[in-house]
């Protein structure tokens, strides 16, 4: 029972944990590439300046003598969501929308993006310096345990982790809500489909790009602060990240938002599941086993963990190019 | 006072120009078919009348005002509504949605025009809730038409609607061409099955080589052996 549970906070838990934060970005990545049509490298980076400005209003709020039943960068990060929207848009404005209507072909736009993402890890490092913050300031997280009958551990689940959990089920929901029942949901998912039918008939393509960055740097912004809750915030967190959201991009289907959500879970559950040790499931069974089990039988040892989502990312092109739920070929 | 007056037009692809001066009129409430070999600059009249390329010289009135260079996106507020000959629904979005985004540009309710365009297409009602790309040729081209309707266009332009459509649905199409134009919309066409698109045109222009080389009603298109022997096909 005990190693049971073990599985479950190591193995499970933490595959569903960085499964989440996986498919938050994702979600953000396949609808910018649906509708702009290019890949965004900046979306890593996005997160990590939508977890520092959430700090920042945090600290604000500290200043100002403010208490929550929530810890203070929860609370900021609401606001902290609008504000990277509101960037991601100036962004959009300074950096992509001139090649866009230049006509740049897509690989440009890659490349701009890949500027952007230096750019704003310079700018990260320059105001927050290198070392790791506890997004915690004003009290420690608190950290809940399950018991279960029989296991003497119990399972664990921190207040970050179940924030999480219900911010990107919350998500999920009311994404699914704003591109199936509303007037500007449709329209990103027509433009998305066949955008010059969407310019003939008269939708605001506009707006479309609007609600793309905006729905992108919010979620990138709840991705890159709830992670940092969960473990800290360093200024390079979107390196190890960028590799993992984009392999649940494709896996799920580029330009298919759902295929992001089951892309990031099926991701990040493979990471974990392949850095599990697998030895300890075996040992209450020791005694019926003819071989002696090793000391650590993991698939993969976690130095390498980043090699997981290229390997799935991999398997999908060669197999099954178009991912989970039909997308795009690149 | 017509409701379309093409006048001049040279219009083309980048530098390569196909239109060379081509006019083109037609009253309110008539169809008019374009018809005339490949390469005559048929679709190409269509995408020059509705925004999509750039237009050298002429000019295009509709309804008393110049639309002339005016980008698609616009055109909807002027009424006129465009059914390109491929890609032309939103695979991915259900039949009524398909419908629901030809209305994006209307602000007002559009309830009623949504029910009126499913008693044309009484198939599509049954199909509501099917993604688009699922549907045959024919009835996606339906689906076409019934999003070009939803802001109650007063000319609709189709550009080769029976296009790789079996004999019977052809027919239907033609059929559902005449309901609308009988609800009060006018109609431009272009057609490659000429003869049965003439005998339904109030008005007929035959192209050649990016100018006019015989206007006329339909039937005296039609009746015309110069013209049968040239573009019908004896």
């Amino acid at each position: 029972m005990n190693e049971l549970v073990f599985f479950v906070d190591n193995g499970l838990i933490a595959g569903l944990i960085i499964g989440a934060i996986y498919a938050l970005g994702a979600i953000g990545v396949t609808l910018i590439f649906g509708i702009l049509r290019f890949a965004h490298f900046a979306h890593g980076d996005m997160m990590t300046m939508g977890a520092f400005i959430s700090l920042i209003i945090a600290s604000l709020l500290q200043a100002a003598g403010v208490h929550g039943p929530f810890a203070l960068v929860f609370i900021g990060m609401f606001p902290a969501m609008v504000i990277t929207a509101a960037i991601a848009i100036g962004l959009d404005r300074i950096f992509y929308k001139p090649l866009r209507q230049a006509g740049a072909r897509p690989i440009v736009l890659v490349m701009a993006s890949l500027g952007v993402t230096l750019m704003l890890q310079g700018v990260l490092r320059l105001f927050g310096g290198v070392s790791a913050r506890n997004m915690f300031i004003d009290r420690p997280k608190s950290i809940f345990q399950f018991h279960l009958p029989g296991a003497n551990r119990p399972i664990v689940l921190t207040e970050p982790q179940i924030i999480l959990f219900v911010f990107t089920a919350v998500t999920v929901f009311a994404l699914h809500y704003f591109l199936t029942r509303t007037r500007l949901g449709k329209a990103m998912r027509a433009v998305s489909d066949n955008p010059d039918l969407a310019r003939i008939t008269g939708i605001s393509t506009e707006h479309v790009v609007w609600a793309t960055w905006i729905i992108g740097g919010a979620l990138a912004c709840a991705a890159g602060t709830l992670l940092s809750m969960d473990v800290a915030l360093k200024p390079d967190l979107s390196w190890n990240i960028l590799l993992p959201i984009f392999a649940a991009t494709i896996v799920g289907g580029i330009g298919q938002p759902y295929g992001a959500i089951a892309g990031g879970f099926l991701v990040g559950l493979c990471e974990s599941l392949s850095v599990f040790n697998w030895a300890i499931l075996l040992r209450p069974i020791k005694p019926y086993l003819w071989f002696d089990i090793p000391s650590s039988l993991a698939l993969v040892p976690t130095e390498y963990k980043l090699m997981v989502p290229f390997l799935i990312l991999i398997i999908v092109l060669i197999y099954r190019p178009t991912g989970i739920f039909k997308g795009r070929v690149l | 006072m017509s409701l379309l007056s093409v006048t001049n037009l040279h219009a083309g692809y980048g530098q390569m120009t196909i239109l060379k001066g081509v006019d083109m009129t037609l009253d309110a409430g008539e169809i008019g078919v374009i018809v005339g070999p490949n390469g005559a600059g048929k679709s190409t009249m269509l995408k020059a009348i509705f925004g999509m390329l750039n237009i050298s010289e002429g000019s295009v009135g509709f309804d008393g005002a110049d639309i002339t260079g005016i980008r698609s996106e616009k055109l909807a507020a002027h009424k006129i509504a465009f059914v390109p000959q491929e890609a032309n629904v939103f695979p991915s979005l259900t039949v009524h949605e398909n419908l629901e985004m030809g209305a994006y540009s209307r602000r007002d309710a559009y309830g009623a025009v949504l029910d009126s365009v499913y008693e044309i297409f009484p198939d599509l009602k049954d199909k509501r809730g099917q993604p688009a790309g699922e549907l045959s040729g024919g009835q996606r081209q339906m689906v076409a038409f019934g999003r070009a309707l939803m802001i109650e266009p007063k000319l609709i332009l189709l550009d080769e609607p029976t296009a790789g459509l079996s004999p019977l649905f052809m027919s239907v199409i033609f059929d559902r061409v005449i309901a609308i134009n009988k609800t009060g919309v006018t109609v431009a066409m272009v057609e490659q099955n000429a003869k049965q698109a003439l005998a339904i045109a109030h008005k007929g222009f035959v192209l050649a080589n990016g100018r006019n080389s015989y206007t006329g009603t339909g039937n005296e298109l039609l009746a015309n052996p110069d013209v049968a022997r040239s573009f019908l096909g004896g």
